[in-house]
């Protein structure tokens, strides 16, 4: 099973699509590890600078309907090869979220009230997030400020991640 | 309660019930192309498990970049290409042969009411305009597509886009999908199937359902589907007449993937098609939509003709009817992309391709390369590209370029002005007052 824990890296915006996560002109690559380069190569986003932002992180907060767009599960790859497999938004593309957890990731949904205190809170700061699967809890914490996050995924989605992926529950059932 | 057509889809191809809502189908057909399926092949050959479910039920093209532009495509042709032989698929279309996959599959019978499909490509909802469940996929879905036959999704839900009203001259099935997607915005039929109805809709041709279907993702949707009738049955009787007796016949055959009257809907939406006027996108996103009237004067490098969205012959022969006997602004470079080879040939006898080069335009092969600026036809850094394609995201087509989407007749129309203008079939009509 994957680790979901570790230093936070914010992207405030909605629709953050699987163009800006990972470029076409990159799908020429046959290889995950290629695509490690050129994570969010093209979002532009004030305050964000991939070339510094992304090596330290671990997981993303970000906004609506993330993961919009291409079907492409380079975007999820190209999280994962970067040691990023969790994104935490107010929703996400049915495509990307399927993928994510496809491949044994996550891509967990919290309410925007929830997230807008997140950012209030920790964006900008040295943020870490340790997820406990069994209570269903993000533990976020920045210094001396800690917050107890509950979250749910479905009972599909949980057995993909015990599973590391679809391939390995399908070859299981089917 | 009555049933969806995507309900009636479901139930029919019912697998396992593993959890809740989540569903695994039996799937009808299987589409790969070179960009999302090499990396399935290469990880199930490394587990030991290359094999497929059923060489007849998976298609295979290569489309996004072809012919190959440099080693990296052409290992991905080649990947493609040697599993295809190795599993004994049939129906693979390598270069000379190969079409847009949303074009050439149903172009070859491939599609049919009823049918469950998966692909690794988010403009698979296309294919719902027959009357079938067909969604995008990523590479991990497909693979297991391919090994097992399955899939796994949420019960669908729909939405009911009824489009009643005359379509005013010079306002197409594209002008329609990005109003709608206009209404709904990028994520309003997320998790959802959008099922497309009402009087428009019948009168509609395949191409133009197709056209609908195409863009239903663009909304979050996972499938755009229409109902099968007669259209449909005529677009497939090629393929079908040694299955049924009769055209009557195989249409109440099809009728069992019809939405009953009492279906429960999401969400249901009415357009009043004649209200419509041509539109384009003016955004990064293609819920950013106004009509072309707003847009107008806007300057464009280039026009791109083409797409899984708008490359079909009745495409082209609406911008050819703009073009004909007339050039391009000498301050724009335009591309025309048939969507098939089938396409090509036939716009070659109908002498559209001699007005496409009269009028200056570049006539490609079939390829998707633009449209995601893979090749054929990518943007320079600053530049603005009209484009008959489906999405409009930063640096689409191009890194720093900006995209227009807009219908072949407005981006014929605007070929010729060099700036963004409604199509002569639109103000003729005395539609831009």
């Amino acid at each position: 099973m994957k680790q979901f824990n570790g230093k936070v890296l914010f992207l405030d915006r909605s629709d953050i699509n699987t163009d800006e996560i990972i470029p076409a002109r990159y799908l020429t690559e046959i290889s995950k590890e290629a695509l490690k380069p050129f994570l969010l190569e093209d979002l532009e986003l004030a305050g964000f600078n991939p070339s510094k932002d992304i090596l330290p992180s671990n997981v993303v907060i970000s906004r609506a309907n993330f993961g919009c767009g291409s079907s492409r599960e380079h975007a999820p790859w190209a999280f994962e090869v970067n040691d990023i497999n969790l994104v935490v938004a107010e929703s996400f593309a049915r495509i990307f979220k399927q993928n994510m957890f496809n491949c044994g990731m996550m891509a967990v949904e919290l309410q925007s009230a929830i997230l807008d205190d997140l950012f209030t809170t920790f964006m900008g700061k040295e943020t870490l997030l340790e997820t406990d699967l069994k209570k269903n809890v993000f533990v976020f914490k920045s210094g001396e400020i800690c917050k107890e996050i509950p979250f749910s995924i479905s009972g599909f989605d949980r057995a993909l991640v015990e599973a590391d992926g679809w391939v390995g529950y399908a070859d299981k059932h089917y | 309660m009555g049933k969806t057509i995507a309900e009636k889809i479901f139930d029919s191809h019912g697998v396992d019930n593993p959890f809740g809502d989540i569903h695994v189908i039996r799937l009808d057909a299987v589409f790969c192309h070179e960009i999302t399926t090499p990396v399935a092949i290469n990880d199930l050959v490394s587990r030991g498990m290359d094999r497929v479910f059923d060489p007849s039920k998976i298609k295979a093209v290569i489309d996004h970049v072809t012919p190959a532009k440099d080693s990296k495509t052409a290992m991905q042709g080649k990947i493609l290409r040697e599993w295809a032989i190795r599993q004994g698929i049939v129906d693979f279309f390598d270069i000379g042969k190969n079409g847009v996959c949303h074009a050439i599959f149903p172009e070859k019978g491939f599609v049919r009411p009823g049918y469950t499909i998966i692909m690794g490509d988010s403009h698979t909802c296309t294919h719902g305009a027959f009357g079938a469940f067909a969604a995008g996929v990523g590479t991990t879905d497909l693979e297991v597509g391919i090994l097992k036959g399955v899939c796994a999704f949420h019960y669908p839900h729909s939405i009911k886009v009824v489009i009643d009203g005359e379509l005013p001259q010079g306002v197409f099935a594209k002008d329609v999908i990005l109003a709608v997607i206009g209404k709904l915005g990028v994520n309003g039929a997320t998790n959802k199937v959008i099922e497309f109805t009402g009087h428009v809709v019948d009168q509609m041709s395949m191409e133009a359902r197709m056209t609908l279907c195409n863009m239903a993702i663009e909304a979050g949707g996972t499938c755009g589907i229409c109902a099968p009738d007669m259209t449909t049955v005529d677009y497939l009787w090629a393929f079908i007449a040694s299955d049924y007796p009769s055209k009557e016949a195989a249409l109440s055959d099809y009728r069992r993937f019809t939405a009953d009257s009492d279906a429960h809907y999401d969400q249901v939406i009415h357009v009043d098609a004649s209200t419509l006027s041509p539109m384009v996108t003016f955004g990064y996103k293609p819920d950013q939509v106004k009509p072309v009237s707003d847009m107008e004067g806007e300057k464009v490098d280039q026009v791109y003709i083409g797409s899984c969205t708008n490359g079909r012959l009745e495409d082209l022969r609406i911008a050819a009817k703009i073009l004909k006997g007339k050039t391009i602004s000498p301050n724009i470079r335009a591309i025309v992309s048939p969507a098939t080879p089938e396409i090509f040939s036939k716009a070659l006898d109908e002498g559209i391709i001699k007005i496409f080069m009269d009028a200056g335009f570049c006539v490609t092969n079939p390829t998707c390369g633009a449209c995601l600026g893979m090749s054929n036809g990518v943007l320079a850094d600053g530049e603005v590209c009209a484009s008959t394609t489906n999405r409009n995201f930063n640096g689409r087509m191009g890194k720093g370029g900006m995209v227009h989407l807009m219908s072949p007749a407005t981006a014929a129309e605007t070929a010729l002005a060099g700036v963004i203008k409604n199509s002569f079939l639109f103000t003729e009509a005395g539609g831009a007052k």
